[in-house]
């Protein structure tokens, strides 16, 4: 996707585009911020939101509004297919894969001046862009995709394209929304209809069927996740995420409201949800933890095992606040909040910081670095400062001997007081 | 007139009425009937917790002692409504609980039950007998130890697919010692491990034990000296049925099961160890109900399984059965009424079975009984679904499930209109049905013109425009409950039928193009309908009035239409007209 969406931002129409991915409202792109500029893009622009349609195939109705159908198709699918964080790499590859079969078909209609042909391909899944699916639709997103794409016949195209969409889009065009490719089908909500029960237990009955195959375990792995003040649980998918960082955002999003509603109103405005950063201020303002209960029922902290021995063990999610999760984890490197250590990390003074909240607040947790920083960044900095503090104190002890030895040996007179 | 007959017997004659419809009917004849009727009433169904209110279930019906009750809507099992968005037990049974002292049966499906819910209601049904808790959730261990510990005559404990939060294994061994009058127990959905000797103890002092379905933590070794202790079964489900392969365990296995005459229904096969299938042979000839769903068994021993089966009504069955596993039952159960075909990978891209509509053709072809279907395939096509409509046109219940949403005909790439339009046109009861592959308008017509029986309909990702829903909302008549995700459906048909709506129970769209105006507009109409919002994106008065909902649930109630147990996400008309949520 970010390769998608720096075309976009590069090129003069897709400024528009740029706008409502948020880009502009965010200092990283990276998954999480991206996930969440989608949802927080999606209540900015509330005049817009108007087009918000989450209907399928030939649902279009003529006053959408069509520079944002682009938009609109992919957030319609965003919440009813993927209600959880949705990882970017599956949108990226399906956006190339339209891309490339938009450029086959949509284009030439477009170039042609968009002739409204019902025959449809279904092996060209166009399950990512629900709306479009249809012929005229699937023009259009070629056309705005198109536009992304720095050979030209942009402007043009992309301007004509909308127009004929909405004229052309009415509702006797069939739905040829074939489920694009595996990753695409897993990720309905609630398809194939199995019941949980059922799904669970195939979980489990294939794992230990295939496990030499090697093969990856099917289905989707419900955990339900409460928080401590919350007054009802969530539900989430524990297979729609690869590594911790995703969950963890997904989290974020979802518990918001609660968070939010914690701090109070204070002036923010109802309607307009806070901003990336201030969201992951009030979570590490409140010192929440994510912890999981294992299989032999022990509470845990996640972030200690790897992603797959994790899942395989997770039965519960629980977010509880800081001070309760004293104890948990087994690393005797017990600090800080994990936000804060991460950014403490890179600051000089992240050694004072644990030093000093350990004597504070008398509590130590384990941090939650992330998969990527490695435990003896850890080891090393309490070492370093220790060092540090060693060395400060020889120094100044080596200093003042120095000036002694100075003053006698060499009798420099002018490194005493005047008298 | 001035005599008529005395209550007593009109009572009695009453008592001879079971079924809900008739006893309705008997009510409207008179006021004195409708008064004698429900002093009379036992029994109760309420297919939805929220269309009316304990109080006035009590109020009408003083002296029930059974009751039946369901929740949440049937996409939750599929986890397309929110946690948290209400059907709890505990208000209803803390009122029944206190009106009705002498209550003895309760079931439950789709209800957020907790255990203060089983509490009381171990504490205050001393005559307490039957508790059914199907796809519930909420409640412990500890909250069965209490059934266990207090009610005295429980006859029934049957957990089916609950979703229960294991505490301890240890609840079992609260069943005083004194407690014989056991007569089903179903925990296979328990994960963890119970005690055995604690099982064999009840099972041992159960006389009347008629269902025993165990938990998939039940090893093998185990199921036969349980078995041997009851061999009055009638349906028994086991545990995980592998073990080491020893000649004395499959013996006393064998042998333990050939006790049994009465055995009637198996269920249960986990983790499968195909060897120790033929210790059942000597009970197959009996078995009218079979559950193999959870069985990862290679189509040779199903199909060895089958075939001694001789007596099946219903069988429950993994696609590891294969065309060819259909082909040898169609031959040999011809008492088959109900088939349910599950998929064993669905999630996978290639078929891993080679499962077609072939073999479902073929179990039409060859089962003259056959009226209820549930068919997960990965390929469908209309002239299948035409031959299976001849063949067939008994069928009651027709759920077809396309793995792929939206598939049409894999033969001719057409939509399967035709198809599910002989269906309708030729089964002429058909009272449930659910539709997957790719469809368009047409087969709503079909479907509004013929299937004028039909009470159950699930439709997902099918249709082009509202003329679908409306062909659905107007066509048939005996339409209870609607289900609809992922259509392009949106306000038009809606609000043409919104009267309709008060004759079906529930209406549930989800992800479809319903604008947040419309079903403002539709509760304002129909004060007797209660139009939940369920939209997790935040109050949708933030956003434009045209734009679509994510999911919508409507139903009729004489309750009131604001119930106190909403949680945020779930917004309802007020009654003075403004938007309102909890």
């Amino acid at each position: 996707m970010a390769s998608a969406s720096d075309c976009i931002s590069q090129t003069g129409p897709g400024l528009k585009e740029r706008n409502y991915f948020g880009f502009s409202d965010c200092s990283s792109v990276d998954r999480s911020t991206v996930s969440s500029a989608h949802l927080e893009s999606k209540n900015n622009m509330n005049m817009k939101a108007t087009e918000l349609r989450l209907g399928l195939p030939g649902s279009q109705s003529p006053e959408r509004d069509s520079d944002f159908s682009l938009l609109n198709s992919v957030k319609l699918d965003e919440k009813p297919l993927f209600p959880l964080a949705p990882s970017k790499d599956r949108i990226c590859t399906l956006s190339q894969k339209t891309v490339a079969s938009g450029n086959k078909r949509g284009f030439d209609d477009t170039v042609d001046g968009f002739s409204e042909s019902k025959t449809t391909n279904f092996s060209e899944g166009n399950w990512m862009f629900n709306a479009t699916g249809s012929d005229p639709g699937q023009a259009k997103l070629a056309g705005n995709v198109i536009s992304i794409r720095p050979s030209g016949t942009q402007l043009a195209i992309k301007s004509e394209v909308p127009a004929k969409t909405l004229q052309e889009s009415t509702n006797k065009i069939i739905g040829t929304n074939t489920a694009n490719a595996p990753a695409a089908k897993a990720q309905v909500v609630g398809w194939p209809p199995i019941r949980s029960f059922r799904k669970n237990s195939l979980v489990t009955t294939s794992k230990t069927n295939d496990e030499v195959d090697g093969k990856p375990g099917p289905g989707a792995l419900f955990v339900k996740v409460s928080m401590d003040g919350a007054p009802y649980l969530r539900k989430v998918d524990l297979r729609m995420y690869s590594a911790y960082k995703e969950l963890s955002s997904a989290l974020e999003k979802m518990f918001s409201c609660f968070t939010i509603g914690q701090c109070g109103p204070q002036g923010a405005p109802t309607r307009k949800m806070l901003s990336e950063s201030k969201l992951r201020d009030l979570l590490h303002g409140s010192e929440y933890v994510l912890t999981y209960e294992d299989k032999d029922g022990d509470w845990m902290l996640v972030g200690d095992v790897p992603w797959e021995m994790f899942i395989a063990s997770c039965k519960k999610l629980k977010i509880m606040k800081g001070s309760d999760a004293i104890g948990l984890g087994s690393s005797s490197y017990q600090v800080l909040l994990h936000f804060k250590a991460k950014k403490s990390l890179m600051y000089p003074c992240f050694v004072w910081d644990l030093a000093v909240y350990q004597c504070f607040y008398k509590e130590s947790f384990r941090p939650d670095y992330g998969s990527d920083v490695p435990e003896c960044f850890v080891l090393m900095s309490d070492i370093s400062f220790i060092c540090l503090l060693a060395f400060s104190c020889v120094f100044l002890e080596c200093l003042l001997r120095l000036r002694l030895y100075l003053l006698f040996i060499l009798n420099l007179d002018f490194l005493v007081e005047a008298q | 007139m001035a005599y008529s007959f005395p209550e007593e017997v009109l009572e009695h004659v009453f008592s001879f009425l079971s079924s809900d419809r008739d006893r309705n009917a008997v009510s409207l004849v008179c006021k004195s009937w409708y008064d004698i009727e429900r002093w009379c009433r036992r029994r109760i169904f309420v297919g939805n917790c929220y269309a009316v209110s304990p109080e006035m279930v009590i109020r009408r019906f003083p002296e029930l002692r059974a009751v039946e009750m369901k929740g949440k809507p049937h996409f939750a099992d599929f986890n397309l409504v929110p946690e948290g968005w209400g059907a709890y037990a505990y208000p209803w049974i803390a009122a029944m609980a206190e009106a009705y002292p002498f209550l003895e049966e309760i079931k439950l499906k789709r209800m957020v039950v907790t255990d203060d819910t089983l509490e009381l209601i171990s504490k205050s049904c001393k005559n307490f007998k039957l508790l059914v808790l199907t796809s519930c959730e909420g409640f412990t261990t500890d909250g069965l130890a209490s059934i266990a510990a207090n009610c005295r005559h429980l006859r029934e404990l049957d957990l089916r697919e609950s979703e229960v939060e294991e505490l301890s294994g240890h609840w079992l061994s609260h069943f005083p010692d004194s407690c014989t009058s056991l007569v089903s127990l179903n925990i296979s959905c328990l994960g963890s491990e119970v005690s055995f000797s604690i099982l064999e103890r009840l099972v041992a002092r159960s006389p009347n034990l008629r269902t025993l379905r165990l938990n998939r933590a039940v090893p093998l070794e185990r199921l036969a000296n349980l078995i041997r202790r009851a061999p009055q079964l009638v349906e028994l489900g086991t545990g995980a049925y592998s073990a080491e392969i020893r000649s004395d365990t499959f013996s006393n296995l064998a042998d333990a099961f050939s006790a049994c005459k009465q055995l009637k229904a198996l269920s249960g096969f986990w983790d499968v160890v195909p060897s120790y299938l033929p210790a059942m042979y000597s009970v197959c000839s009996g078995i009218t109900s079979l559950n193999l769903s959870y069985a990862a068994i290679p189509s040779t021993d199903l199909v060895k399984l089958i075939s001694q089966c001789q007596n099946l009504q219903r069988l429950w069955v993994m696609d590891y059965i294969e065309d060819s596993g259909l082909d040898v039952l169609a031959a040999s159960c011809k008492d088959l009424q109900e088939l349910r075909v599950f998929p064993s990978d669905p999630f996978g891209a290639e078929p891993n079975v080679s499962l077609t509509e072939q073999g479902l053709v073929s179990v039409s072809e060859g089962c003259p009984k056959l009226e209820s279907v549930l068919y997960f395939c990965r390929q469908m096509s209309n002239a299948a679904l035409i031959a299976i409509a001849k063949n067939r046109p008994n069928f009651i219940r027709f759920r077809l499930c396309i793995i792929d949403p939206q598939a049409p005909d894999y033969l001719t790439l057409e939509p399967l209109d035709a198809g599910f339009g002989a269906i309708v046109e030729k089964c002429k009861e058909l009272r449930r049905l659910s539709m997957t592959g790719l469809l368009t308008d047409r087969v709503f017509k079909y479907i509004g013109s013929h299937a004028k029986k039909l009470e159950m309909l699930s439709i997902a990702f099918a249709g082009d425009s509202d003329l679908g829903l409306h062909h659905v909302l107007s066509g048939c008549d005996s339409l209870r409950k609607l289900e609809i995700r992922d259509c392009p459906f949106g306000d038009k048909a809606l609000l043409a039928n919104a009267a309709k709506l008060e004759t079906m129970r529930s209406l549930w769209m989800s992800s479809c193009s319903v604008s947040f105006g419309a079903c403002k507009l539709l509760a304002q109409k129909m004060p007797r309908l209660n139009v939940e919002v369920i939209d997790e994106r935040g109050p949708p008065d933030s956003r434009p009035e045209s734009c679509s909902v994510e999911r919508v649930y409507v139903y009729r109630t004489v309750a009131s239409r604001q119930r106190l147990d909403m949680p945020d996400f779930v917004w309802t008309l007020d009654e003075d007209s403004s938007l309102r949520y909890s």
